[in-house]
C-alpha cells in the first residue's frame, strides 16, 4: 500500500483534511455508481424482455404445442420440468451422498482433493460438457438425442453445487446435536438420518434449488444431447429427443418470421419467472429455517 | 443393544458422532463411509472423464493439426467431395486446415473486455453492499446479485441483440459480447469478494477508525489487504467463466470462421466456445468426421485453460475461508 494520503496527524482542519473527506467521498461515490451498475441491467435486461414479450403475450402459449417456430411452447415448457426433476432426483441424490462424505468421512488429504475436484467441474465450460456429452452419450453409447443424454450431462453440471450445499449444510450443525445423538446412544445411521440431517435440511434443498436454477438456464450442454421436438416428452429415457425453454430462445430468435421471434421472447419471459420462482423459493426456506430455529432456541 | 463407550479420539478435524462410530457393530456405520465414498469419488471421474473423451476424440487430429494449430487463423474443412487425402497416416478431406488463433483471440479480447468492467465493479460495489447499504436493502442486493447470475445466457443474449446491440449501433461485435460478458462476470466477482469483505474482523476495522481514518482509509489500509489474494482469486474465477462462456456471445459476437484480426471494436469475431457451439452441426456433415475432432481438439484446449484457471482461482480464494456456495456458473 503506498501512502498517498497526507499523515493523520495533520489532517484536523487543515486542507489535508479537505483532501481526505474528498477522496474519501469520491471512492463511496464511485462504490454508489458500481451499484448502480450491478442493479441496472439486471433491471434493465428483465424490463427489455418482458417489454418486447408483453404486447404480443397470449396464455394459449402455455397450453398449445408448436413446431418450427408457430404454435405454443407446451413442450418446451414440459420437457424443461421433466428435465428439472429429473435434475433434481440425480443430481439431488449424488450431491447429498458426496456432501455427506466429505462433511462427516473425509478427512486430509483425500477430502480436500475431492472437494477441489467436485469444485473446478462446476467451473468446466458448458459447451466442452455439451460436446463430451454429444461424443460419448449421443454417438459413441448410441443413446441418441435423448433424456438420458441431457440429463447425465446435467447432472454433471449440477453435482458440485448440490455437493457444496450438503457439506456447508452439514458443517453447520452444532456439535451439540452430534455428541447428543451419541451420548443417547443412537446409531450412527440413525443419527445421520433423525437429526444431522433433518437439521440440514433447509441447506440442502437450497442447493438442489440451485442447481435446478443453473439447469433451467443452460442450453449448450444440452443442444448436441437431448436434441429437439415439437411434441410432447414421451418419457423414454433412450433415443426420444425432448425439447426444453432455452432451446426455442436460441433457435427462433433470429428466424425470419416475427411469430418466430416472439416465440423467443416468450420462452425467455417463461425461464425468467420459473427463475424467480426458484430463487423465492430457496430464500423462503432460508427465512423459515432461521425463524424456526430462533424460536425454537428461545425456548 | 449395549454399545461400547465412545473411544475418546479428540483429534482435530473429525465431526463427533458419524466417525466415532466407525468402530461400532451398526451396519449403517460400516456402509455409510464406503456408500457415501462411492458418490464422493463422481465428480472426479467425472472431471476425468470429460478430458479422456476429448482427448480419445481429437487424438488422431492432433499430429496432423500440429503447432499451427495454434498459430494459424484459417479453419476450412476442405473439399466433402474430394478424394480423402493421408498426411502422416490420418485420412482428411483435400485443403482441409485448421487453425484457431483468431477463436482465441476474440477469447481472450472479449474475456478482457468483460474483466476491465466488471472487475473494478464488482468490488466497488460490494464495498458498497457491506459498508454502506442497511442490512435490509443488502439483503435486497444480494438477490439482485442472486437474479443476475441465475437469469439464462440466452436470455442475456437476446437482450444483448435486442436492446443493447441497437443502443451501441451493432448487434453483433466484439464490444457487444464483452459488455454481455461483463454483466454475466459481475455476479461471480461481487458475491464472492462481499463474502470476503464481510469476513474481516470488526477489531481491526474499528481500530483503523479508532486511529482517526476516514471510512475510505480502513477500506485502503485495513479491509482490502487484509483480503488481497481472495480478491484475486474472486477476480480469476470471474474470468474463467468469461473464457467459457458460450451462448450470450454466440448470439452477439457474430461468428466469423477465419477471422485472424479484429476489425475494430465493433467488428464481428468470434471466440473459441461460440465456434464450437454453432459449427458443430455443420462439422458433422464432414464425412471423415475430421472437422468433429479438429472441434474437439480446441474444446479440449479450452477445458485445460478454464481448468487450470479454476485450480489457480480456488487455490487463491482458499487463503482465507469463503463458506459461499461455489460459483462456477453463477448464484
Amino acid at each position: 500500500m503506498t501512502a498517498t494520503s497526507p499523515p493523520l496527524t495533520s489532517g484536523i482542519g487543515g486542507a489535508g483534511a479537505r483532501r481526505r473527506v474528498l477522496t474519501n467521498r469520491l471512492w463511496w461515490g464511485l462504490g454508489g455508481l458500481s451499484l448502480l451498475v450491478i442493479i441496472g441491467p439486471t433491471c434493465w435486461v428483465l424490463a427489455g424482455v418482458f417489454a418486447r414479450a408483453a404486447p404480443h403475450w397470449r396464455w394459449s402459449v402455455l397450453t398449445t404445442t408448436g413446431a418450427a417456430g408457430s404454435g405454443g411452447l407446451l413442450n418446451e415448457l414440459i420437457g424443461s420440468l421433466v428435465l428439472l426433476l429429473g435434475v433434481a432426483i440425480l443430481a439431488g441424490g449424488v450431491g447429498l451422498l458426496t456432501g455427506i462424505y466429505l462433511a462427516e468421512f473425509s478427512t486430509g488429504r483425500v477430502g480436500a482433493e475431492l472437494r477441489t475436484a467436485s469444485e473446478v467441474l462446476a467451473g468446466i465450460p458448458s459447451i466442452v460438457l455439451g460436446y463430451v456429452g454429444y461424443i460419448a452419450f449421443v454417438v459413441t453409447f448410441g443413446w441418441g438425442f435423448s433424456l438420458l443424454a441431457g440429463l447425465v450431462t446435467l447432472t454433471l453440471l449440477g453435482i458440485p453445487y448440490t455437493a457444496k450445499a450438503t457439506e456447508l449444510a452439514l458443517r453447520q450443525v452444532p456439535t451439540g446435536y452430534r455428541e447428543g445423538a451419541d451420548a443417547l446412544g443412537m446409531p450412527a445411521g440413525h443419527a445421520l438420518r433423525r437429526v444431522t440431517l433433518r437439521t440440514a435440511l433447509p441447506g440442502i434443498s437450497t442447493g438442489i434449488l440451485v442447481a435446478l436454477a443453473i439447469s433451467l438456464g443452460e442450453t449448450a450442454p444440452l443442444l448436441y444431447t437431448a436434441g429437439f421436438t415439437s411434441s410432447l416428452p414421451s418419457f423414454h429415457l433412450l433415443h426420444q429427443p425432448i425439447a426444453y425453454l432455452t432451446y426455442a430462445v436460441w433457435t427462433f430468435y433470429n428466424q425470419p418470421s416475427r411469430q418466430a421471434v416472439d416465440l423467443s421472447f416468450d420462452a425467455a419471459v417463461i425461464l425468467i419467472v420459473l427463475l424467480v420462482v426458484i430463487l423465492v423459493a430457496s430464500r423462503l426456506i432460508i427465512g423459515l429455517s432461521q425463524r424456526y430455529s430462533e424460536a425454537s432456541r428461545g425456548r | 443393544m449395549p454399545r461400547s463407550p465412545r473411544s475418546s479420539s479428540g483429534e482435530g478435524r473429525a465431526l463427533p458422532g458419524l466417525v466415532s462410530e466407525r468402530g461400532g457393530r451398526s451396519l449403517a456405520s460400516r456402509i455409510l463411509p464406503a456408500g457415501t465414498g462411492v458418490a464422493a469419488v463422481i465428480p472426479l471421474l467425472g472431471l476425468a472423464f470429460i478430458i479422456l473423451v476429448l482427448l480419445l476424440e481429437a487424438l488422431p487430429a492432433i499430429p496432423y493439426n500440429g503447432v499451427g494449430f495454434f498459430t494459424h487463423t484459417e479453419f476450412n474443412l476442405g473439399s466433402s467431395y474430394g478424394v480423402m487425402v493421408h498426411t502422416g497416416g490420418v485420412a482428411h478431406p483435400q485443403g482441409a486446415g485448421y487453425g484457431i488463433l483468431g477463436w482465441a483471440m476474440g477469447t481472450l479480447l472479449t474475456t478482457a473486455i468483460a474483466g476491465v468492467i466488471a472487475i473494478p465493479v464488482s468490488v466497488l460495489g460490494a464495498l458498497a453492499i457491506v459498508f454502506k447499504l442497511p442490512r435490509q436493502a443488502s439483503t435486497f442486493a444480494g438477490f439482485f446479485l442472486e437474479l443476475l447470475a441465475g437469469i439464462p445466457s440466452v436470455v442475456i443474449g437476446l437482450w444483448g441483440v435486442f436492446t443493447l446491440g441497437p443502443l451501441i449501433g451493432h448487434s453483433e461485435g466484439l464490444l457487444t459480447a464483452g459488455l454481455v460478458l461483463s454483466i454475466m462476470v459481475i455476479p461471480i466477482v461481487a458475491s464472492t469478494t462481499r463474502d470476503l469483505f464481510r469476513s474481516v474482523p470488526v477489531l481491526q476495522r474499528d481500530g483503523a477508525t479508532a486511529l482517526g481514518m476516514t471510512e475510505w482509509e480502513v477500506v485502503r489500509t485495513v479491509t482490502l489487504p487484509w483480503v488481497a489474494a481472495g480478491i484475486v482469486g474472486a477476480a480469476v474465477l470471474g474470468l474463467a467463466r468469461a473464457l467459457g462462456e458460450t451462448m450470450a456471445v454466440a448470439m452477439t459476437i457474430g461468428v466469423v470462421l477465419s477471422a485472424s484480426v479484429p476489425s475494430g471494436l465493433f467488428g464481428s469475431f468470434t471466440t473459441v466456445s461460440a465456434t464450437i457451439v454453432t459449427q458443430l452441426d455443420s462439422a458433422l456433415t464432414d464425412t471423415s468426421g475430421f472437422a468433429v475432432r479438429s472441434l474437439a481438439e480446441a474444446a479440449l484446449a479450452l477445458a485445460v485453460i478454464t481448468l487450470a484457471v479454476n485450480l489457480l482461482a480456488r487455490l487463491l480464494v482458499k487463503r482465507v475461508a469463503v463458506t459461499g456456495l461455489p460459483v462456477g456458473r453463477g448464484i
